[in-house]
């Protein structure tokens, strides 16, 4: 148990960081978005499951805070994506200008 | 307070993951590039304030990351809404 909670503790703090990685590699902001928004929520959850699987009797608070960040983060990303695409924010092109 | 190999890579990863999103933070070429780093930047934190509540052994961080998801959840829609409005 303590074995697969330091796992889950990895995980989630290597997608964290591949998230991050992504988002200073992409070449556009909608890109931009999606690697930081689903690897970090994924690593968000596995930090959370990480955590739960340390200190069972803390699962109503864990479930709280993951449940929320499972539905506010998808909400928030989408919400940026739209105004982006309305406020004219272009999309990249290979060989564009925006590289 | 000794802390073990896991613990010691999790937060050398979660700490060069808040790096990274802060130098595109930085270096962002438009507002739009900024934004969607704070947005990145504060899930990492989410997820660092979770881990807090394990090393340092108390379950009142837990409602510290919860508290910190709402009111970031909430400045980004509102960002969103300014930029958006801003040139439509």
């Amino acid at each position: 148990m303590k074995l697969l909670a330091d796992l889950f503790l990895v995980i989630g703090a290597l997608f964290c960081f591949l998230g991050a990685l992504g988002l200073l590699r992409m070449p556009d902001v909608y890109n931009r978005i999606q690697a930081g928004t689903k690897a970090v929520t994924l690593g968000s959850l596995s930090l959370l499951l990480g955590v739960g699987l340390h200190h069972p009797d803390w699962w109503s608070k864990l479930l709280i805070v993951g449940l929320f960040i499972l539905l506010t983060n998808p909400i928030g990303s989408s919400t940026l994506a739209r105004a982006f695409h309305r406020a004219g924010v272009p999309l990249w092109q290979k060989g564009g200008h925006g590289t | 307070m000794t802390l073990s190999i896991v613990e010691i890579v999790v937060l050398v990863l979660l700490g060069a993951a808040s790096a990274l999103a802060l130098l595109r933070l930085w270096i962002g070429p438009h507002t739009a590039d900024r934004i969607v780093a704070a947005d990145t930047l504060s899930v990492i934190a989410t997820g660092l304030i979770v881990v807090f509540s394990l090393l340092f052994d108390s379950p009142l961080y837990l409602d510290v990351a919860l508290l910190y998801g709402v009111l970031a959840f909430v400045g980004i829609v509102a960002l969103a809404r300014a930029i958006e409005g801003e040139r439509s």
